[in-house]
């Protein structure tokens, strides 16, 4: 549908709008502009570009080679339907934060290059999707950090530096494992095309194993570390915690879905030749994740921490289905990071909107707000029971799909210990309808009118809605999905053309 | 050779831990910085240390292994950058808060 050189915009149009945005930071209405034409421009295209995918079915990867080098040499761009469902779930909240962003952002940190981080911030998620080989990844994590840095920093405000200083530093240490781990891969394999490690891992097993198995571990260090799993997630309530709304949403949609993405990509392509030892132990982090940010949530008193937390419970039935590693499983997985990333993502902007009402976030000193605005109440209900997994909202079938994922090869212990965290988060969410919506009318009612804000949240919740009534449409993307990441011939074949 | 640089890399490593777990944030960023040296002398040292021909078609084998100076040059940039960012950061931190020790780093709690 749409040609395959096209892909290449997902990175170069975040740039090129980065630098228009940065060129003219003073004027108003060309920023909101050209930050609202880009994102609904980069999000058509994506969309176009995972349904032209999709009509080739386990064949649609598109193989993007920078300068023409053949791919083990060349720099590699590739968009396999799981990348490609990623780069329109980014854009999608991408677009939801922008709408958000026009009625929130203050004017000083519009000057100060907001929506140009931003989009350097898209620039980086969207290559961490679709680049092919390992250093690229590198290189595209280390941008998204260096614009999540400054947008976590933008204001200056004394709690924004302390915590930004937290997640500096946390993710430069993460950065240099990452670093060493490659250069050892290198060392031991000579190559960090991922395809070109996949192939080569499965041509020659027997002889490398341990050092790879090693290595495995230490990126499931690097990778556990941006997305926050067990025991690596203590830095992340604290940076999601401060920033505006709309950053909070973002950051909390998709940046630590990045890091899972990666542990995704590498589990499921190289790192499968000793899945006894690697994805046994994705599935023991995964629960105890799970349990661990479901606790954490229960035990905070404000919307955003409560909501941070949750960000580490729900990763952990991202990476339980990762661990189960059956292609049901792996359907499962890219199935729930979807309604999940849109709830969260919408939770987030819902508690920015109780904020700007209320001018706190703090279930005590709020109360009763469904009165105020019952809109904004059906919303977050919607978003939240998504969240726990009711019928018939979208997030019920991705836990089902995962959950039936495992029964079928008997890992009843960890269904139960899911089933057990699900309840957790129904019980969380309903502390915060209980504390923000319910009862008497308590706290401060600012005299703004919310409707400017609901744009961004309602076009979320349209797609959570959307999946729940047609959860099909999206199972059979995920299916295709899993198809082609639990065969990884299919993307060597892609990248490297066919072997015998 | 290639025993002296794993050990500077230990070294390196030693210190920037040591660094990284000070009070003062200055001290961090410098023991950050020496984590990335650390990570680009294995780089380094990733396509093995081996006198040879430069990788062009006019020249005879035996070659080097060109892959680990380019990767090098882009940690050594994206390192240079990070160090910059976080010196800022120190500065503004000791700025807002007159003090550059992390444990006197307060507000912002609700």
């Amino acid at each position: 549908m749409i040609p395959p050189d096209l892909f290449v915009l997902f990175i170069i149009g975040p740039v090129v709008a980065a630098a228009l945005l940065a060129a003219f930071h003073k004027w108003d209405i060309f920023q909101r502009g050209v930050s609202l034409a880009a994102s609904l421009g980069l999000w058509g295209l994506s969309v176009a570009g995972l349904l032209s995918l999709l009509q080739e079915g386990q064949q649609g990867i598109v193989v993007l080679r920078m300068g023409n080098w053949a791919a083990p040499y060349g720099i590699i761009l590739v968009a396999d339907v799981l990348s490609m469902t990623m780069v329109v779930l980014t854009m999608t909240i991408g677009v939801a934060v922008v709408v958000f962003s026009l009625r929130t952002v203050e004017q000083a940190h519009q000057e100060h290059f907001y929506y140009p981080l931003f989009f350097i911030l898209i620039m980086g998620v969207n290559g961490a999707f679709l680049t092919g080989d390992l250093f690229n990844l590198f290189v595209f994590f280390e941008i998204l950090l260096i614009a999540s840095f400054a947008l976590l920093a933008l204001g200056s405000q004394p709690g924004q530096l302390r915590e930004t200083v937290k997640y500096v530093v946390i993710n430069l240490i993460a950065s240099t494992f990452f670093l060493i781990s490659l250069s050892v891969l290198y060392r031991t394999m000579g190559t960090l095309n991922m395809a070109d490690l996949a192939y080569k891992v499965q041509t020659t097993s027997g002889e490398l194993d341990p050092t790879l198995t090693i290595l495995a571990l230490v990126f499931l260090f690097v990778f556990g570390t941006k997305a926050a799993i067990f025991p690596l997630y203590f830095w992340l309530p604290g940076p999601y915690f401060q920033p505006s709304a709309g950053l909070s949403a973002f950051f909390g949609g998709i940046l630590t879905k990045v890091g899972v993405y990666a542990i995704f990509r590498t589990f499921t392509l190289i790192f499968r030749h000793d899945p006894a030892l690697t994805h046994e132990l994705l599935l023991i982090l995964a629960v105890l994740t799970m349990l661990l940010g479901v606790f954490g949530a229960l035990s905070q008193m404000d919307m955003k921490r409560i909501l941070s937390y949750h960000i580490i419970s729900q990763i952990g039935y991202l990476i339980l289905g990762i661990g189960l590693f059956t292609p049901q499983a792996l359907a499962g997985a890219l199935f729930y990071m979807v309604p999940y990333v849109l709830a969260k993502s919408s939770l987030f902007l819902i508690a920015g909107v109780v904020q700007e009402a209320t001018g706190t976030t703090h279930l005590k000193a709020v109360g009763g707000l469904q009165s105020h605005s019952i809109p904004l109440s059906i919303l977050f209900l919607l978003a939240a029971l998504s969240l726990a997994g009711i019928p018939p909202l979208a997030g019920f079938f991705s836990k089902f799909i995962v959950l039936q994922a495992g029964m079928e090869i008997g890992r009843y212990g960890y269904v139960g210990i899911g089933l057990l965290g699900g309840l957790l988060t129904l019980a969380s969410m309903l502390k915060i309808w209980n504390g923000v919506f319910w009862g008497e009318e308590t706290g401060d009612r600012r005299p703004v009118s919310l409707w400017p804000l609901f744009p961004g949240i309602v076009l979320l919740v349209f797609f959570i809605v959307g999946i729940g009534l047609f959860p099909g449409i999206l199972y059979s993307v995920a299916q295709t999905a899993a198809s082609q990441v639990s065969d990884p011939h299919v993307y060597i074949a892609a990248v490297l053309g066919p072997k015998e | 050779m290639e025993f002296v640089i794993i050990s500077v890399i230990g070294v390196l490593f030693g210190c920037g831990t040591y660094l990284i777990l000070q009070r003062h944030l200055l001290r961090v960023v410098v023991g950050l910085s020496l984590y990335s040296h650390a990570a680009n002398l294995a780089l380094m040292i990733s396509g093995g240390l081996e006198r040879g021909n430069p990788p062009l078609l006019t020249t005879e084998a035996p070659y080097v292994d060109p892959l680990p100076q380019a990767l090098i040059l882009t940690a050594i940039v994206i390192s240079f950058g990070m160090t910059a960012f976080a010196t800022v950061l120190a500065f503004r931190v000791r700025q807002v808060y007159g003090s550059d020790a992390v444990d006197e780093l307060a507000g912002g709690e609700e």
